[in-house]
This record gives C-alpha cells, sequence and structure tokens, in this order.
C-alpha cells in the first residue's frame, strides 16, 4: 500500500512535465501508427466496398468508438483488471453457454446473445480478451515458470470457453481465443519441453476431430484449402478468385479502384475477409510490404510495451494480446493469399465490421493502459 | 510450490526473453507472408494477370441477323422482330429452387418451362452458357426481373431477335419456320458459325436455304463482371448478315388460294410456265409456323398432330393421289406420239371396256357411256374413259411409261423443293419389285385413267402442266427467284419434250379450252365471267375401291371416303402465264370444287396487277 501510494506520488509530481497524451496515459507511438493503419484502411475499403460511401461512415464510426474505448481503457489500472479477472471470466463462460441455449445466429451457427432485445453481443469476441485476462490472472498468483499442474489447470481455463465456442460452432474464434491463453503460458516461461509435447498432442489429436468432431463444413474447408482446385465453382473459388487477384497485381499493383479482380466482383467478401486480396491487387507486392511493415511496426511497439508492465499479470495480458494481434494478421493474409485454411479471420482494423474493431480497440486500449502504468 | 517465494525480477526476466522470441518468430512469420506475397505477385506474375484477364475479359459469339424473305412483289414474308426473353447462367445461380420460385412470383412460369429448362440445364451444355427461361417478356415482366436484380445473380434478361412469319399460316408449309436447336442437329452445324445460333430452319425454305439464310457469326470482346453482366465492349467482329431471299411465290395467290380452301382439305400450286417459278404452293389446313419458333407448347402440338385433317403434313409436296382424268392430256398427246391414233379417229362408248380373255368390265365414269363419235378431243373435253381403255391398251405400258416420264412424274424434279416425294409412275419392272407380280393389260387401262398404281404430287401435276404449257420446254420448280439479287441457277434441268408433230400442242390445248367452253364440258362451270383463255382438265380419284357392278352411291358414303377432285389449268392459252394444280381431298365433283379454287388464283393473277408496295427493306 505504501508503495502504491509513493508510486502515485511520482506520477503525480511527473505529470507536471508530462504533454497532454501522456496525461491521458496515450503512446503517442502507437497511437499514430494505429491512426495511420484506421486511415489506409478506410481508403482501402472505399475500394473494396464497391465506393461505398455509406459503408466508409459506418467503418469511421466504429473507428470512433473503438479509440474511445481506447482512452477509457487506457485510463483504468491493470489492478482492475486484474481483479475483474476471475469474475468477468465467469460471467463469460455464463454467457457462451446461455448462447448455445438461447442464442441467435445466421447461416447454421450460434454466436449472438441477444440482451433483452435491445442490442445484441457476441460472448465468443468477449472471450478473445477474457481468456488471457483469466489466464495471466491465474498465473500471476503462481511461482514461473509453470509446474504441470500450474499448467493442466490453465489448460482447463483454456479450452473451457474454447470448447464452448467450437460448439457453436465457430472454429477459427475458438482456436484464436485458444491462441491468445497459450500466448500467456508462452510468455509465463513455459519450458521448450512441454511445447513440444504439445505440437506432438496436436498431431495426434487431429485425426480425431476430423473423425469425431468437425462439421461438416468444417471439413469442406480444411480439403477445399488441401485443393483449392477440386471445387473451383464451389468451395473453392474464394481462394482461386483472392490468389488470382493478388498475383496479377505484380509488383506496382493495377492502381487504386482498377483491380479488374475485386471491382468486377470476382472477388467474394472482398470488404470483410478478403479485402488484403483487394489491397493487393491494386497495390501490388510495393504496397503489400508497405502494409506488412506497418502491422509489424505495431507489434514490434505492442512487445515492448508490454514488457514495460509494472507486474507479471500485466505483461503477461498485454504480452497475450498483441500476439493475438499479429496472430489475427498471419492467420488472415495466410489464408487469402492461400498458405493457410480458410478459417473466417478479418484483417485487423482494415476489414468491414464492428466487432473486431471493438475488440482489437479494446486489447490496444489494455496494452495502452499496461504501459502508461508502468513503473518508472 | 506455493510457499516458494514470487520472484519479480525472475519473471520479468522470463517475460523479457520471451518478449525476445516473439519478436523473432513475429519477424519470422512477417518474412513467410513476405515470400508468399512475393511469390504470387512476382514468381507467378504472369500465370494469375492472364487468369485475371481471362477472368475478366470473354470472347461472345453474336448470332448474325437471319437473311429476310420477301414474295415476288417485295411483301415481307419472314422478318426478325426484337423479344426480351429470361435467360439463366445456372454457374452462377447459388439456389436453383430458390431462383425459380422468385422468378415465379415475379413474372411467373409454367410447369413446362421450368421441365424444359431444366433438362436443358442437365444435358450436356458449354458452362456459363445463358440458358433461355422464358421468352416475350412484357415490359413489365422486363421491369420486375430488373428491380430484382440484386436477388437473382446469373439471372439477365436477354434481347434478342427472333424469326417472325407476319403471313401466318397462308405459307405455314412451303416457308416452314426455324426453331431451337436440339441436340442432334448442334452436331450437324459448324460449331463456329453456330455458337451463338438458337434457332435453325426446321422445315420448308428456312430449312432448305439454312446455309444462305444464317450468315456468319461475328463475336464480341467483352468485359464482364463475376455475374456475367457486359460491362464494356473491348473489341468488335460484326457478323455478317444472312442474305435476303426474293421467292417466286406471290402472296396474294397463296391468301387466294388459302381463303378459297377455307378450310378443307387440299393443296394447290401455281408455276410460271416461263421460268419455273413456283407461284402458289398451299397445303391446307394449315398451320401457325409463329407458334414453332420458341417452342411449341405440347397443347398447340397435340392438337395439330392429332387432328383428322393433319395440318402438319404439306400435301403439296408430299401428298401423293392418284391423278385420274388429269392425266388424259399427257396420255392423250403419248397416244399421238406412239401413232396407235389420230384426232381424226372415233371411237362407239357403250359405257364400258373389256378386253380379250378378260371378264372384268371396264366402267365409263358415264354408265351409258359417251356416245357413237368420241374423238380424243371429246375423250378430253367430256373425260371419256372408254376412249382411252381402247387407246392406253393400243399404246402399252412399254411406250407410255417413258412418255409420261418425260414430263416428271414419279421423280422429284424441283429445284430447291426439300422434302417432295417422287409419287410414282408405275411400270413393269416397278410391278414385279414391289408386287410381285407380272404387269397386265389391265394395269395399263387403269394407269392410262391416271389410276390405278400411279400417284402424283400436287407439285408434279403442277410441273407437268407447265411443261405442257411451255409445249414441252422444260423449266424446274423454284421457289427462290434471287439470293441477294443474283438469281438462282439452274444447272441442270429434264430434257425438253420434243412432238413429232408439234401442231398436237396446240390442239390439245384447244381441247382443254373445251373443257371449260363446251357445252359438255367437264369444267363448264368456270365459264362465267372468265376473261382470259384457259386451258384445264378435271379428275377424280377414288378414295375406296368399288367393286365390280356396284353403284358409286355418294350420299351413302361418308364424307371422308368420297372421292378426290383435282383440277389441272394453265392460262391464256395464248401466251402461258400460270399453270396451276388443284386438289380438294373428298371434293367429289372437281368442276365444282378444285377447278374455281385454281380459278380464283388464276384471275387474281392474271386479272389484278400487284400493288407498288414492297421492298422496303431493300436498299
Amino acid at each position: 500500500m505504501a508503495g502504491d501510494f509513493i508510486r502515485q506520488l511520482d506520477d503525480s509530481s511527473m505529470s507536471r512535465g508530462k504533454s497532454l497524451l501522456q496525461r491521458l496515459n496515450i503512446d503517442l507511438t502507437m497511437l499514430c501508427l494505429l491512426l495511420l493503419l484506421c486511415v489506409g484502411g478506410l481508403f482501402i475499403l472505399y475500394s473494396a466496398s464497391g465506393q461505398n460511401m455509406g459503408m466508409v461512415y459506418r467503418q469511421m464510426v466504429y473507428f470512433g468508438l473503438g479509440f474511445f474505448i481506447i482512452f477509457v481503457l487506457a485510463q483504468i489500472d491493470p489492478r482492475w483488471f486484474q481483479m475483474a479477472a476471475p469474475w468477468m471470466y465467469a460471467i463469460g463462460i455464463i454467457a457462451l453457454i446461455l448462447v448455445l441455449l438461447v442464442g441467435v445466429g445466421a447461416k447454421g451457427a450460434q454466436r449472438w446473445l441477444s440482451v433483452f432485445g435491445l442490442f445484441r453481443f457476441q460472448p465468443s469476441e468477449v472471450m478473445k480478451l477474457v481468456t488471457p485476462m483469466m489466464v495471466a490472472w491465474y498465473l500471476s498468483s503462481k511461482l514461473l515458470p509453470p509446474k504441470l499442474n500450474t499448467i493442466a489447470m490453465v489448460l482447463v481455463l483454456i479450452f473451457l470457453p474454447a470448447l464452448l465456442i467450437f460448439k457453436q460452432p465457430d472454429l477459427g474464434t475458438a482456436l484464436l481465443v485458444s491462441s491468445a491463453g497459450i500466448f500467456v503460458l508462452l510468455f509465463a516461461g513455459l519450458s521448450s519441453r512441454w511445447i513440444m509435447l504439445a505440437i506432438v498432442t496436436v498431431l495426434a489429436v487431429a485425426p480425431i476431430m476430423w473423425y469425431g468432431v468437425m462439421h461438416d463444413y468444417q471439413k469442406q474447408r480444411v480439403l477445399t484449402f488441401l485443393d483449392p482446385e477440386s471445387d473451383p465453382l464451389g468451395a473453392g473459388w474464394n481462394i482461386i478468385q483472392s490468389k488470382t487477384a493478388i498475383g496479377s497485381g505484380g509488383v506496382e499493383g493495377k492502381g487504386y479502384l482498377q483491380g479488374t479482380q475485386s471491382q468486377l466482383e470476382f472477388l467474394p467478401e472482398r470488404h470483410t475477409d478478403f479485402i488484403i486480396a483487394v489491397y493487393a491487387e491494386e497495390h501490388g507486392l510495393i504496397g503489400v510490404m508497405i502494409l506488412l511493415a506497418l502491422y509489424m511496426a505495431i507489434v514490434m511497439r505492442g512487445i515492448y510495451m508490454a514488457s514495460r508492465g509494472r507486474d507479471t499479470f500485466s505483461r503477461l495480458f498485454a504480452g497475450a494480446l498483441v500476439v493475438t494481434f499479429f496472430i489475427y494478421v498471419f492467420v488472415n493474409i495466410g489464408m487469402v493469399s492461400g498458405i493457410l485454411p480458410v478459417v473466417g479471420v478479418p484483417l485487423p482494423l482494415i476489414s468491414y465490421g464492428g466487432t473486431s474493431i471493438v475488440t482489437l480497440m479494446g486489447a490496444f486500449g489494455v496494452i495502452m493502459s499496461v504501459y502508461m502504468h508502468r513503473r518508472v | 510450490m506455493s510457499f516458494a517465494l514470487k520472484d519479480a525480477q525472475v519473471e520479468k526476466d522470463i517475460f523479457a526473453k520471451r518478449a525476445y522470441l516473439a519478436a523473432f518468430f513475429v519477424f519470422l512469420l512477417v518474412c513467410v507472408l513476405a515470400a508468399r506475397m512475393s511469390y504470387l505477385q512476382v514468381t507467378q506474375y504472369d500465370l494469375y494477370a492472364s487468369k485475371s484477364e481471362n477472368n475478366r475479359v470473354q470472347l461472345k459469339p453474336v448470332e448474325p441477323i437471319r437473311g429476310l424473305i420477301f414474295d415476288r412483289n417485295g411483301v415481307l414474308l419472314a422478318e426478325n422482330l426484337p423479344s426480351h426473353s429470361l435467360t439463366i447462367v445456372p454457374e452462377r445461380v447459388k439456389d436453383m429452387e430458390q431462383t425459380l420460385a422468385l422468378i415465379d412470383v415475379l413474372v411467373g412460369i409454367t410447369a413446362e418451362q421450368k421441365e424444359s429448362f431444366l433438362k436443358k440445364v442437365s444435358s450436356y451444355r458449354r458452362p456459363y452458357e445463358a440458358i433461355p427461361l422464358k421468352y416475350r417478356l412484357s415490359e413489365t415482366e422486363i421491369a420486375k426481373i430488373s428491380v430484382n436484380n440484386y436477388f437473382l445473380p446469373g439471372v439477365q434478361v436477354e434481347a434478342e431477335l427472333v424469326r417472325h412469319y407476319p403471313m401466318g399460316e397462308h405459307f405455314a408449309h412451303v416457308l416452314g419456320y426455324v426453331g431451337q436447336m436440339n441436340e442432334r442437329e448442334k452436331k450437324k452445324f459448324d460449331p463456329i458459325q453456330y455458337k451463338a445460333t438458337r434457332r435453325i430452319g426446321k422445315i420448308g425454305i428456312e430449312r432448305y436455304y439454312e446455309a444462305e439464310l444464317h450468315g456468319q457469326v461475328g463475336y464480341q470482346k467483352v468485359e464482364t463482371n463475376a455475374q456475367g453482366r457486359i460491362l464494356k465492349v473491348l473489341e468488335k467482329q460484326s457478323p455478317i448478315p444472312g442474305k435476303n431471299l426474293i421467292l417466286n411465290l406471290d402472296a396474294r395467290l397463296q391468301k387466294a388460294a388459302m381463303e378459297a380452301f377455307d378450310g378443307r382439305r387440299g393443296s394447290l400450286v401455281a408455276m410460271d410456265p416461263k421460268t419455273g417459278g413456283v407461284l402458289a404452293m398451299v397445303s391446307s389446313p394449315a398451320f401457325d409456323p409463329n407458334l414453332f419458333v420458341n417452342g411449341i407448347s405440347y397443347k398447340d402440338y397435340n392438337a395439330l398432330r392429332d387432328s383428322l385433317d393433319v395440318p402438319l403434313f404439306d400435301r403439296a409436296t408430299r401428298g401423293q393421289y392418284p391423278p385420274g382424268s388429269t392425266m388424259k392430256p399427257f396420255i392423250g398427246l403419248g397416244f399421238l406420239e406412239s401413232g396407235v391414233t389420230t384426232w381424226e379417229e372415233e371411237i362407239a362408248d357403250p359405257g364400258w371396256y373389256m378386253l380379250e380373255n378378260d371378264e372384268r368390265v371396264y366402267r365409263d365414269w358415264k354408265r351409258d357411256g359417251h356416245g357413237e363419235h368420241i374423238d380424243l378431243r371429246h375423250a378430253i373435253i367430256q373425260s371419256c374413259d372408254t376412249y382411252f381403255y381402247e387407246m392406253s391398251f393400243r399404246t402399252g405400258i412399254d411406250r407410255l411409261h417413258p412418255f409420261l416420264s418425260r414430263f416428271g412424274f414419279g421423280q422429284n424434279t424441283g429445284l430447291d423443293i426439300g422434302n417432295a416425294l417422287p409419287a410414282l409412275l408405275p411400270d413393269r419392272d416397278w410391278k414385279k419389285k414391289y408386287r410381285g407380280r407380272s404387269w397386265y393389260a389391265g394395269d395399263t387401262l387403269n394407269l392410262g385413267l391416271g389410276q390405278g398404281y400411279m400417284l402424283a404430287t400436287p407439285l408434279q401435276l403442277a410441273t407437268a402442266m407447265n411443261v405442257f404449257a411451255a409445249k414441252g420446254q422444260w423449266h424446274r420448280a423454284k421457289l427462290v427467284q434471287l439470293i441477294d439479287g443474283i438469281p438462282l441457277e439452274e444447272e441442270t434441268r429434264p430434257e425438253n419434250v420434243v412432238l413429232k408433230d408439234p401442231t398436237n400442242w396446240d390442239r390439245m390445248d384447244n381441247a382443254m379450252e373445251g373443257v371449260i367452253q363446251h357445252y359438255l364440258g367437264t369444267a363448264k362451270g368456270l365459264r362465267k365471267n372468265l376473261k382470259y383463255r384457259l386451258a384445264g382438265k378435271t379428275g377424280t380419284a377414288q378414295v375406296v375401291g368399288i367393286k365390280q357392278n356396284e353403284e358409286y352411291d355418294s350420299e351413302a358414303l361418308l364424307e371422308r371416303q368420297r372421292d378426290h377432285a383435282l383440277f389441272v389449268s394453265f392460262a391464256p392459252i395464248d401466251d402461258p402465264k400460270i399453270a396451276v394444280a388443284s386438289v380438294v381431298e373428298n371434293g367429289e365433283s372437281a368442276g365444282s370444287t378444285a377447278a374455281p379454287i385454281a380459278k380464283i388464283v388464276m384471275d387474281k393473277f392474271i386479272n389484278e396487277a400487284p400493288s407498288t408496295r414492297g421492298f422496303a427493306y431493300e436498299n
């Protein structure tokens, strides 16, 4: 308590020399990188939506909401997240169960929960933040690097929500929620022995998943990934068209709004999951490299910010969120360019859609909070 | 373990190590993505650039405009009218059932249309080919489909030119119609030239002149979007339209003949003795050829097929009738030519004829005979059967058959008339081969009356009469006069009929004029209001066999068992302009059924000048 007092004293005494952004607990570098990505994303969306200004305006509103969330979460001391973690986790699990019982959905999957008919939200999306938060909370009270029983408990904490999400069914989100939890474990110093064991286990479990657990459409996605040409008009259409769009962009691209694949509607879901193909077609390899560099800068800055965290919980939580953000980027670009199966992951802060923007900005809010409430 | 002290610095160090590791892996994975993108955008650029180009750009064949068809006076007989049809590209449709259901709600589709469409979808076809579902959309229907375009991917409204026959049933058989190409037909035509063609000529002139009417395919290089909608035409090679045909047919005569038949079963063929041009070719009853253009409905087709009057049957070229006494002018010339008689010889006609060693009595149509003094002229005027029995017997089949065949009987002599039947001019060999018996003298007597085995089509009768009117000068029957302004070539034609005594032509003309002008003439009814010199000959053909000694009682016979009535004629005698053969099935009395119809057509052609309208489509 005394230490806290001193630190608060320190903070207040230091604040005199601080800039406005520092006072608002905002890291200028990260803010600039995010703004750059969002503004660029709006331009890409304008082209990908078939020059639909309405969609661009809506996306701007989502971004506005996202930055507001960053500002709010940045003001909260990471200790409050730590205190809230078990409660939020419990609420999240209950919500996921409710989704399976009374959820609403589309395309054969139940993902949404209608709250008194007023608004709908997606508990699985919230779990992308809450699961690493819970694992970080649990590990922060344990001796690190974690022992076997600690690891076992962490796996239970991860796979409980993952399984519930998988049942909706939403394989993509289940995998992302799991990986977010696993990254906490990795940052906590999980020994390489266990990592090897996990990889072996995954390889062993894969056939069981295939024959016992996976839905037909999920199997179809995997099959299509392995050989897209086998069903060029059905499931393979998306990947063939996206590869064609990317490849035909060449080094310099066809020019803004000039992508024939995207503008002539050959490219499916071009403003959501496949938006990178539009960008790659119109701006070529040069554009792609710039975008990858921007993403990498954000991730590197994020890892740095996380590592400056005041305590183990803060570092683990923020670190896992940063790496999860990168996994979004990698999985999305990987699937659109045909090196990963199509799992339905949007391209962070560029794909159209409010839900993912709110979640991602929430994550950056947490990272800001962790960095700005660091020990000086 | 829980008692072990947590060491903040150790944990911070662990995190720092792992953070470096994470940064390293992030860098590694970014490199993987960069490598993948470089592979697609640099290494495989050519492949994907051409794939993208093929996606975007399509070579679309463009159907040539089918040639127009006019009658001899420039009246338009076959034209191409714009029509909108609803087509679907099955590959672009996500849920076919749902799409069809929505279209049904919007514009309504019959079970038949749906069935035919689905059949085409499941049969062999080119992928991404638009398949028609509904034809002749109204303005409202087009609007309804357009408004709901968003919900109907792969569905499009296509404008096309559709064949239309303004004269309808007047030209049904002779002009024929176009109809949808079926799979079997698709294999017969040039796959490049017919790439965009949906309809081909199925019968009649439309079929015979398919190659001329079709034209040459063009193409368009177009940019399309994923739904197949054309956004831009990048390059264009215009199709070459089909050639226009100007026929010898006269729409006025077709109309007059069809109206004269008034639904009765029969046929009329009129020709120009100077050229062989077919002036009229009618088969009654007919049908509306426009029904077939977009595929006739089962209901309409069954009605046509099952009608007792067989309207789909082209009587003019395929109707085989015993020509009866209409053969007498030709056979009479044959008698003279073989020298068995002269114009002067007279015979007595008791109303019957008998051969030696044969009990059969060959009856004259007139029970008590035509009197004691029947010469060839009167045998024609009164159509005396006994005279022809006697002279046929004298001439014999071996002289009669070759002579008659010079007028085209038993052969197909038409120049551009597809599908015509050769009918039958019997001789010894034929009988041996097909009946397995020798030729009897009685067979010659029957042939001498145009009965027995002999069969002729109205086209053959008209052709023979045409040669007759031209005094033996042959012209093959031709429907088309000009193909894109170039006259139809008649490279070969049968040998002209040259008589030993050419005056026999005039004397036979004279006898045939007597058929109309003499008070005993069998077509004397035509004398009324006749403004030109007309030569003609009536004929009747038995439909049911009349047994020996049995009286022919028309009252007792059902309408469809009555004799067919036939008439051959030409006019004017001094300068023949038109030769006509007409048949009225079960018409019984040729003088009052077949002959007046022929006269109506000839009156129209000789007395009335064509109106000056026409050739509006010609430059």
